[in-house]
């Protein structure tokens, strides 16, 4: 929020902004194998806050089993654009298509129920309660038998060991006891409980806000191979970090806002890190093709 | 712990090598210290637990009558009324709130069990549940402030302790109504009840199935445990999808309903119902809540605590009678726990990974 209001010098006057100059300069050197099937699409979305705007025109598109970074300056719009794709902010104009049907979310909550699932950058986790109980949290399954009919008696054992289940299939070797609590693990381990939990309940998309950002070296890494992961098993990942190495590492194209807008889609495969942050700083322009 | 467990691990391990050899050292390296704080962190009433233990063995070896069953029977009525409160205060106190007007709601309840059975001729039943509903209306007031108002709840339960304290004072006229006046069912929580050797009343029975009910839901169903998240991290409840809102309301309406029962056993122990009764009980009831090792920055306790922190405030009290200890000692002593318990909690909970 704060970063798109500091973002506006630019006055109302011109909410529509011409379409970014290519968006395809990657797209097509990365079509070589079969053609991408989109599972989230935005098209020309328009967020102002009072005079100062946020996204003036934004497309942003993301393809079936690949991992899209997105990169910017501080009040770039990178903030508002995911906010407005998982329903934190409603957009003033464009439109979202969902797997190629429009939608509009009026909330986290309602994205979520579209089956797509954010990692904020606050790590939404409950320190106090285990990592089972933070897995399930706001979804906790009742036990089938009688107790759960009459007196809604938590499932707890099933819900540690599909907990348990869900740690084993994204390769996460560190969390064995699902009744540890989470305050007693690494800012790491966290990240990785909240990944599990987003990749768990996220059958679109999964969102993950700057997951590195307060981790070290060794414990970020991690994060990144649970990433790739779950590019390996096809869920389609947004990731929004300042942190080009890691983007560049594990992204398949980067999304560079500039100035409330999208100033190009580019593919680590073809472009270098230091070529994407002068793109983002105004200091190269991507030309159309 | 199984903290000690995880830290080979890649995910387990910090940062960088020093961080790394400097954690795993300083768990290799756990003091018997460190193990006793890892051990009242995971278990918030174990604490309690055993300075109960400890301090009724230390005035049974003072007095020997101290556990007579004469005793302890005698103890565990005059427990009653504050356990019950306690109850309402934990959940209340689990969401990082407090009430302060807890004590007064109950008196506000019971002069309206009492005065619509004895004055106003009210069948029994009737009566009991309007107390509950005036009980359940003045937490739904409270809730109503903490949550659409944004009224912090120290504020607004201070404003409301002055409200229902006058309201009771008006409502009854500032009239006691015996408990000989009202029909037997008000009364039915003074009767005695013999359990073994010890000579009980119906409402120490009555307390008892409440701790096992709402320890029930605390624990095990998803009511309890959103409340315990919403307490704990109320932004990283609100972002799993909790309605934070709705939690902490149903949680001060909640503590309504218990208020009504407590009023119900406070009229059957003080066999009265007077706006005089039990004017230090919104301050008790906080008391025990925090003796019993509850966290005053929420999402960490239990009932089970806050009826071991009941139970040492009455054992001490009770206690230091029978050592001949002069009376004005007994609130030192309480003090002394309360302050001590907040100061071992605030231990607790620098607990390392």
């Amino acid at each position: 929020m704060s970063t798109s209001v500091s973002s506006g010098g630019e006055p109302l006057a011109a909410p529509t902004a011409p379409a970014p100059a290519s968006l395809d300069a990657a797209g097509g050197a990365a079509a070589a194998g079969p053609p991408p099937v989109p599972v989230l699409e935005a098209r020309g979305l328009v967020k102002t806050f009072g005079h100062v705007i946020g996204l003036r025109g934004v497309d942003l598109t993301l393809n079936r089993g690949e991992v899209l970074g997105i990169i910017g300056d501080n009040g770039a719009g990178k903030s508002t654009l995911i906010k407005c794709l998982t329903g934190a902010l409603q957009p003033d104009r464009g439109e979202i298509l969902l797997e190629g049907r429009q939608v509009s979310f009026r909330s986290p909550l309602d994205s979520r129920q579209h089956g797509i699932e954010t990692v904020y950058q606050t790590l939404a986790v409950s320190p106090a309660l285990d990592i089972a109980a933070n897995m399930f949290l706001g979804r906790e399954r009742v036990s089938k038998g009688p107790l759960g009919l009459l007196f809604r008696k938590l499932d707890k054992r099933g819900m540690r060991a599909e907990a348990r289940q869900q740690m084993a299939r994204l390769g996460i070797t560190t969390l064995q006891d699902m009744s540890q609590r989470v305050e007693t693990l690494s800012g790491g381990q966290r990240q990785a409980v909240a990944v599990a939990r987003a990749a768990a309940f996220g059958s679109k998309l999964i969102v993950l806000d700057e997951p590195t950002a307060a981790l070290g070296v060794r414990e970020s890494e991690q994060v990144l191979e649970l990433i790739r992961e779950l590019r390996r098993q096809q869920l389609p990942v947004i990731l929004i970090s300042h942190n080009m190495p890691h983007v560049f590492s594990v992204c398949d194209r980067v999304h560079i806002q500039r100035l409330g807008a999208c100033a190009g889609v580019v593919s680590p495969a073809t472009t270098s890190a230091e070529e994407a942050v002068a793109i983002m700083t105004g200091a190269k322009q991507l030309v159309a093709q | 712990m199984s903290s000690l467990a995880d830290h080979g691990g890649p995910i387990g391990a910090v940062s960088d090598g020093a961080a790394t050899i400097e954690e795993l050292g300083g768990s290799r390296r756990a003091t018997p210290l460190d193990r006793v704080q890892r051990s009242l962190h995971a278990h918030p009433a174990l604490g309690p637990f055993l300075v109960l233990a400890c301090s009724s063995l230390i005035f049974y070896a003072l007095n020997g009558r101290f556990l007579a069953s004469e005793n302890v029977s005698l103890m565990l009525q005059q427990v009653a009324v504050i356990a019950a409160l306690g109850v309402g205060q934990t959940l209340i106190i689990l969401t990082a709130g407090i009430d302060l007007s807890i004590g007064a709601a109950m008196i506000l309840a019971q002069l309206f069990m009492a005065q619509l059975a004895a004055n106003d001729h009210w069948a029994a039943l009737p009566a009991l549940l309007l107390g509950c509903v005036v009980g359940i209306g003045t937490g739904a007031l409270n809730g109503t402030l903490v949550t659409r108002f944004r009224v912090p709840p120290f504020i607004a339960t201070l404003g409301t302790l002055s409200i229902l304290t006058s309201s009771g004072l008006l409502y009854s006229q500032g009239q006691t109504t015996q408990a000989s006046q009202m029909p037997g069912l008000l009364n039915w929580t003074g009767n005695l009840v013999k359990i073994g050797p010890f000579n009980l009343i119906n409402g120490v029975l009555v307390v008892f199935v409440l701790y096992l009910a709402v320890n029930y839901l605390l624990t095990q169903t998803r009511w309890g445990r959103h409340v315990y998240a919403v307490g704990d991290d109320l932004e990283a409840a609100r972002l799993a999808g909790i309605r934070t809102r709705l939690v902490l309301f149903s949680v001060y309406a909640f503590a309504g309903l218990i208020v009504g029962i407590a009023a119900w056993v406070s009229i059957g122990y003080t066999g009265a119902a007077s706006p005089n009764n039990a004017v230090d009980a919104n301050l008790q009831s906080i008391t025990a809540v925090v003796i019993g090792g509850t966290s005053l920055f929420g999402g960490r306790g239990g009932v089970f605590g806050t009826l071991f922190g009941a139970l040492i405030v009455v054992v001490f009290t009770s206690g230091l009678t029978l050592a001949n200890v002069n009376d004005l000692y007994q609130p030192i002593a309480e003090g002394v726990l309360v302050i001590a318990a907040v100061g071992v909690d605030q231990w607790i909970r620098r607990v390392k990974a």
